[in-house]
């Protein structure tokens, strides 16, 4: 039983297929990269995942639960930008992380300074406690980014999704977040889907490559068909030894 | 050197700021100067220390029959209806514009009402004001609240939907309800727009209280300075309505710092 499975997805807006025939099995603690051209329906299956919005056809379910309808406590997410609260401080918003889901948003008394003390150890594990009083806004975009994912993975979530999360970050700082989440990742095995331009970051951060694109395209009108995923691609191991083991299961075959 | 990259240094800047003021002080004197060599008893234009010893006594001295200083009861009469009419109109209009923009429901059920309601000019509405509310202090804030409340709904409702969609997913993500949403993500993001919102409609309210009081009343700044217009005491009006001008300055003043106080993550926006 795999732990998120997908079926037979389709989503359309009006009368636009976006995407079509998704069928993915994957297992826990997998790495999951998603490439593509732009326009072929990446940040879509994300939202899907994400419960953002629901598909027009077909299921997603995630550890044998029923389809989600709304976004919630079982999937993480960090976007290109507007991943923080810009009203809190770099402290607070890791302690939203897990006091968002009380009835008032908010730990009181004891609880309170025990969040915060956690809060604080999180912050020194990413390197971020130097900062802890500060507003996001005076943050560089790396460090923006590295607390957006800290405050999705204290929310525990089953799986965690990242919209082109490094898209807007120079390559420096680029290396330094890919070393960041390979070391978070060996702590915590979340599974984690990841949607990207950059090939290169798509193979050296994931177990499974996953390529979106259109398969049929019409000369006269692009927008007739939606896009799907044309590769499987195994990329463990720089995507060396399991590349010809896996080749035929993966391979998408146009029916 | 461009023009667009000339920047006054500091004694400059502060030359420049004060020289409108002047100029207009200076404009006026000479003008009051001319008409009262030909006319000594002339009204129209009292000379500046006519308008300062007007000044000195309203603030000082009481009225002959009651003994109280007018001038202060006015403003305190005023300033309470003023107060009391944005106070209602912020919170009121906080509310709506959460409900109207984080709930899809409420967007659909209300946000066409409020922009229909908002076109309806509010001093039209004073007579039936006067005529439901009667005379007192009610329909006089009434008439503010009407006044500012349609906009203030929309401009924050308009806030809210403004806020980033991502902002709101990410806190669902987090297992925040509706409420905790509203609370602790809508409500504090758009309070340094409210503020601003609040500065925008001082001027309207003060529009609106000052109409109120004009028409309907027995103490007030608006009822001070239509009533002295009857006796062509210029000298009063005008100190009035430079007293007028200086509180909605310093209103507007304290609102932009407590904005910047309160809110220092917003500091960019504004």
């Amino acid at each position: 039983m795999s732990f998120v499975t997908v079926k037979g997805v389709f989503q359309t807006y009006g009368n636009r297929p976006i995407i079509e025939r998704i069928n993915v099995d994957v297992d826990e603690g997998e790495f999951i990269s998603i490439v593509g051209a732009s326009g072929c329906g990446k940040s879509t299956f994300l939202r899907l995942l994400l419960a953002q919005e629901r598909p027009s056809r077909g299921e997603i379910s995630i550890a044998g639960a029923p389809p989600a309808k709304e976004p919630g406590l079982d999937r993480g997410i960090v976007f290109q930008r507007y991943s923080v609260f810009p009203h809190m401080t770099v402290r607070e918003n890791i302690v939203a992380g897990e006091s968002f889901r009380r009835g008032w948003g908010r730990f009181w008394g004891a609880e309170r300074r025990a969040a915060l003390a956690r809060a604080d150890d999180t912050l020194a594990r990413i390197g971020l406690d130097h900062v802890a009083d500060q507003y996001p806004a005076t943050l560089s975009g790396g460090m923006q980014q590295r607390l957006a994912i800290g405050q999705a993975l204290v929310a525990r979530p089953r799986v965690l999704l990242l919209d082109e999360p490094f898209g807007a970050l120079d390559p420096g700082t680029r290396l330094a977040m890919h070393d960041f989440l390979t070391d978070l990742r060996g702590e915590t095995g979340m599974t984690v889907f990841m949607v990207t331009h950059d090939l290169e970051e798509a193979f050296k951060l994931g177990d499974r490559v996953l390529v979106f694109d259109k398969p049929r395209w019409d000369p006269q009108d692009p927008n007739l068909n939606g896009a799907t995923i044309t590769y499987d691609f195994d990329a463990r191991d720089g995507g060396i030894p399991f590349q010809t083991l896996k080749e035929e299961t993966h391979v998408f075959h146009p029916a | 050197m461009r023009f667009i990259n000339i920047i006054p240094t500091r004694p400059l800047a502060v030359f420049l700021a004060i020289l409108p003021f002047a100029l207009v002080f200076i404009a006026y004197s000479i003008g009051s100067e001319i008409r009262l060599t030909e006319n000594p008893s002339d009204k129209l234009l009292p000379a500046p220390s006519t308008i300062w010893d007007t000044a000195v006594r309203l603030v000082s001295e009481g009225d002959r029959r009651t003994g109280r200083i007018l001038f202060w009861h006015d403003t305190w009469a005023s300033l309470k209806r003023l107060a009391l009419g944005i106070g209602i109109s912020a919170s009121v209009g906080l509310l709506f514009g959460l409900l109207i923009g984080l709930l899809p429901l409420m967007r659909s059920f209300l946000a066409q009402f409020v922009a229909v309601l908002s076109m309806i000019p509010p001093l039209a509405l004073l007579p039936i004001l006067f005529i439901v509310f009667g005379l007192g202090e009610l329909s006089k804030v009434v008439l503010i609240v009407i006044g500012t409340l349609p906009f203030l709904i929309r401009d924050l409702s308009q806030r809210v939907i403004e806020v980033p969609k991502e902002l709101l997913v990410k806190a669902q993500t987090l297992g925040a309800s509706s409420w905790v949403i509203a609370v602790r993500v809508a409500l504090p993001q758009i309070m340094p727009r409210l503020i601003q919102a609040v500065r925008l409609s001082l001027g309207p309210a003060w529009l609106f209280l000052i109409a109120a009081e004009a028409i309907a009343s027995d103490l007030g700044l608006g009822y001070r300075i239509f009533l002295v217009r009857r006796y062509l005491a210029m000298d009063v009006i005008l100190t009035y309505v430079i007293w007028i001008t200086i509180i909605a300055f310093l209103m507007d003043w304290a609102l932009r710092r407590a904005s910047a106080k309160f809110f220092p993550w917003a500091e960019e926006g504004l």
